[in-house]
């Protein structure tokens, strides 16, 4: 069986699921390192998912 | 398969160092003569202490003018000095690889400007192919002579290259790279600069404006936009301007680089962009990441390695970018570009001799 990719919104990277994605499951984009999350699985979709903003000393 | 023989013209420098160090270990090519006047007898391991039991530390340091024939010839003197001699050095190898500044630039003009007198050999300009490989690999196949890279000039390129490629910069706006370096650029030789009670600690703009750089990026820019076809007639010539700063550190650069595209971008435009340009690339990383502390080009982990980490922001309205690019100015620009060239010019794979990841913490 042929693995599930999706895209990520952030940056266009493809993230591939090792086993069969789960609704509301959340995934991290191997090249931007995007936390997203699986919204979709008729149309596998991933959207940002709400993340803490760090203080980086601004 | 015989090793290539090598000579390293220039041996007690950093980066006739770097390269003793990375031949030592290359399966293609072996370093069978090293030169040094300030050293004529020595070992280079007492140049290069780091190499000491082995192969290429037990070699001695002759004399330039004892120099005999070999395959290749590494010429790592004193800016100008490659160029008086080039025709002699021809004579003894049939691969040169400079890694000084002569042969960098094509036209005499700029030469002139950028470095304050006419070229001593203007008939060898163009012999010479630039000698980084992610913009002149094809040239440099089956190439006899190559010129070394600018460090500060090859994290300026390397970051910039994505966007000229894309057609996405607007080259009717300045573009400006700084750069803060690491003590290591200023070379081996001690200065009153370099003692260390001034320069410890410090953060000195010693180029403010006028990097000499800045000439290899312009021919760069013309080059890549010539050869990928985005040239538009009507087009201005790229203006760069380069500030570079020495910081605490002893190997890297980071390349922060100010430019402006033609339309608004976002950034999967240039995510595009960044993979179309280094998919493949064996020693380009895009590093763009939302999470964790190294989120953008940091030089501290390439320390040794032959990696260029390259990242990108953009401002809210999409027209002003920053570019990043970090190397360590000793491999990636200079001696690791250096024998990445040498593998393409004689077919080898190209990351033969430059497989080392670099150090953490």
């Amino acid at each position: 069986m042929s693995q599930a990719t999706a895209e990520c919104p952030e940056c266009g990277g493809s993230i591939t699921f090792k086993s069969a994605p789960v609704l509301h499951e959340l995934v991290r984009c191997p090249d931007c390192g995007g936390e997203l999350e699986v919204v979709d699985l008729a149309n596998l979709t991933l959207a940002l998912a709400p993340t803490e903003e760090e203080d980086w000393g601004e | 398969m015989a090793k290539l023989s090598c000579a390293i013209v220039g041996g007690t420098g950093y980066t006739g160092g770097e390269l003793l160090r990375l031949l030592n270990a290359h399966p293609y090519a072996e370093v069978t003569q090293i030169t040094s006047r300030s050293r004529m007898g020595e070992y280079a391991h007492t140049a290069h202490p780091n190499l000491r039991n082995t192969i290429a530390g037990n070699l001695q340091f002759a004399r330039p003018e004892d120099v005999t024939s070999s395959d290749v010839t590494f010429l790592c003197l004193p800016h100008g000095e490659a160029s008086l001699q080039i025709d002699r050095w021809a004579g003894l190898s049939g691969t040169i690889i400079d890694l000084s500044a002569d042969f960098r630039l094509r036209d005499p003009k700029a030469y002139a400007r950028w470095y304050g007198g006419a070229h001593p050999a203007p008939q060898w300009m163009n012999k010479f192919v630039y000698g980084l490989p992610e913009m002149t690999r094809k040239q440099l196949a089956g190439a006899h002579y190559a010129s070394g890279v600018g460090c500060n000039a090859t994290a300026t390129n390397l970051a910039l290259m994505p966007l000229v490629k894309a057609g996405l910069l607007d080259t009717s706006k300045p573009i400006i790279s700084d750069t803060k370096v690491g003590s290591s650029e200023a070379g081996a030789v001690a200065s009153d600069a370099s003692h260390h009670p001034e320069r410890s600690g410090a953060v000195r703009s010693y180029a403010p404006a006028g990097h000499r750089h800045a000439a290899e990026v312009e021919q760069m820019i013309a080059t890549a936009r010539s050869s990928s076809g985005t040239v538009d007639a009507n087009a201005p010539q790229a203006t760069v301007y380069m500030s570079a700063t020495s910081i605490e550190m002893v190997r890297g650069v980071l390349a922060t680089v100010h430019c402006f595209t033609k339309e608004p971008v976002q950034e999967k435009t240039l995510w595009k962009a960044f993979r179309d340009c280094y998919k493949g690339e064996p020693f380009v990383r895009i590093v763009k990441t939302n999470t964790g502390i190294f989120r953008a080009p940091e030089p501290k982990i390439l320390a040794g390695s032959n990696w260029a980490d390259v990242g990108f922001a953009i401002s809210d309205d999409g027209r002003k970018v920053t570019l990043l690019c970090a190397i360590d100015n000793l491999m990636k620009g200079a001696a690791g570009s250096a024998v990445q060239c040498l593998n393409v010019m004689h077919g080898f794979d190209e990351r033969a001799g430059l497989e080392f990841p670099g150090l953490h913490p």
